[in-house]
């Protein structure tokens, strides 16, 4: 087996990665911020004792949770021309997105809701406050501190997923390095390259939400 | 409909594939997971290279792992079958993530299991097989079966390098019959049925481990 590395050949591309990075970054971060209000809801619909609402939340969670990510966007992708909703790519990716860490949210903002004494239900109402603002203003911020590194470890584990969206030809990273191994057939050197990419972009949102986390949490006692 | 219907055994046989991918993936990664912790409390030199290779396994995408080990490789003339890509890939991705459950778990048991079977007169070998294993293994059950559930749902991306998996053939009947909603619904439905009786397991396991919440 002769084996030679030709890192070279990825160099004229790293425009094209950055490009790739820059929207698969767009991706994560807008599906992740509709993710979360999504997620407050549900979390909100299983805890407020309303039977139905609760049933459907908790069936939307364990739909989510218990099918693969790919079939998720297949359906989405595939299934809603059926019904007259055609949306590109790019689109049904981030919807696609949006469904899959909301499923898995809800569940941990639940946890984290539940975590919080009821006696901070009780004070806010004492103060006048109507359960929704007590909802918004007291218990989820606390429940999103409590829960700060699920939400952040399932942040980079849809930023990761996300490189599936290229199965549907949405223009993501993971879509920039099957292009470019098309071109310059040296798939091993793109494969990793890109790879490393992730790694770095991981890193790079671990240290933010570090500096978010002593910004805007660390000094809540 | 008639098409969808017509198609239903092999969308089931398909299920077969799945399942096989899933198995051998969850024994061979169940191996090297255990490698992987083991090497973490076995000498503080071999801990660099686990936590090294934990943190690529988990901080790239399983699809590129997937991709490197089938297109990479045969370009660097390692020519893989399909079938056999997919299995290294999960195996690796499966690896990654136990090691790390187990890892947490071995760590979860308190040193004083340690000392105090020091103190009986146990080797580290022994001590580890039956006094710290069972225990960590016991705390490791219900995160492990939770990635069983995640092993078995990352199996559906076998089908973007060609195996004609679950849900591979749900894309070809959905081409055949033009009612993709259906067949991914029925797709979906399987995928459900297989991962919904582990998630409930891990669920249970972890309520029976730390009472109700």
């Amino acid at each position: 087996m002769n084996v030679s590395l030709q890192f070279f050949h990825v160099w004229p591309f790293l425009g094209d990665l950055a490009e790739g990075a820059w929207l698969t970054i767009l991706l994560t971060v807008n599906a992740a911020g509709a993710g979360l209000v999504i997620a407050a809801l549900g979390a909100f619909a299983i805890l407020s004792n309303v039977t139905p609402t609760a049933w459907i939340a908790r069936s939307y969670v364990e739909a989510v949770r218990n099918t693969p990510f790919l079939v998720q966007l297949f359906f989405i992708y595939f299934s809603l021309p059926q019904i007259g909703l055609r949306l590109s790519a790019n689109e049904a990716a981030v919807i696609t997105m949006v469904i899959n860490f909301s499923g898995y949210t809800i569940e941990i903002l639940r946890g984290g809701i539940q975590a919080i004494p009821i006696p901070q239900w009780e004070a806010g109402r004492s103060i006048g406050f109507s359960p929704g603002q007590i909802f918004l203003r007291i218990i989820l911020p606390q429940a999103i501190r409590n829960t700060y590194s699920s939400l952040t470890s399932q942040f980079c584990l849809l930023l990761l997923g996300s490189s599936v969206v290229s199965a549907i030809s949405a223009n993501d990273l993971t879509a920039m390095a099957n292009y470019i191994q098309s071109l310059n057939f040296r798939s091993f050197e793109v494969y990793i390259v890109t790879a490393g990419i992730y790694l770095v972009i991981v890193a790079v949102f671990k240290v933010v939400f570090a500096l978010i986390w002593r910004l805007f949490f660390a000094r809540w006692a | 409909m008639e098409t969808v219907i017509a198609y239903l055994p092999a969308i089931f046989a398909s299920t077969g594939i799945t399942l096989m991918l899933f198995i051998t993936a969850a024994l061979i990664g169940a191996t090297g997971g255990l490698a992987i912790a083991v090497a973490h409390t076995a000498h503080p030199l071999l801990r660099i290279p686990a936590r090294l290779i934990v943190s690529v396994i988990q901080g790239t995408p399983t699809l590129l792992q997937l991709f490197v080990v089938h297109y990479g490789l045969a370009i660097l003339g390692l020519r893989l079958p399909p079938l056999i890509s997919a299995v290294v890939a999960l195996a690796i991705f499966a690896s990654g993530f136990l090691g790390e459950i187990w890892r947490g778990a071995m760590e979860a048991v308190p040193r004083t299991q340690w000392d105090a079977s020091r103190s009986l007169g146990f080797g580290r070998l022994h001590a580890m097989v039956l006094l710290v294993g069972p225990q960590a293994l016991w705390i490791a059950l219900p995160a492990t079966v939770g990635f069983l559930v995640s092993l078995l749902k990352t199996t559906s991306l076998a089908s973007i390098i060609g195996i004609v998996d679950l849900t591979k053939t749900g894309t070809m009947v959905a081409n055949l019959s033009f009612e993709p909603m259906l067949v991914y619904g029925i797709v979906a439905a399987i995928y459900f049925a297989l991962c919904w009786p582990l998630s409930l397991l891990s669920r249970r396991l972890e309520r029976l481990q730390h009472g109700a919440r």
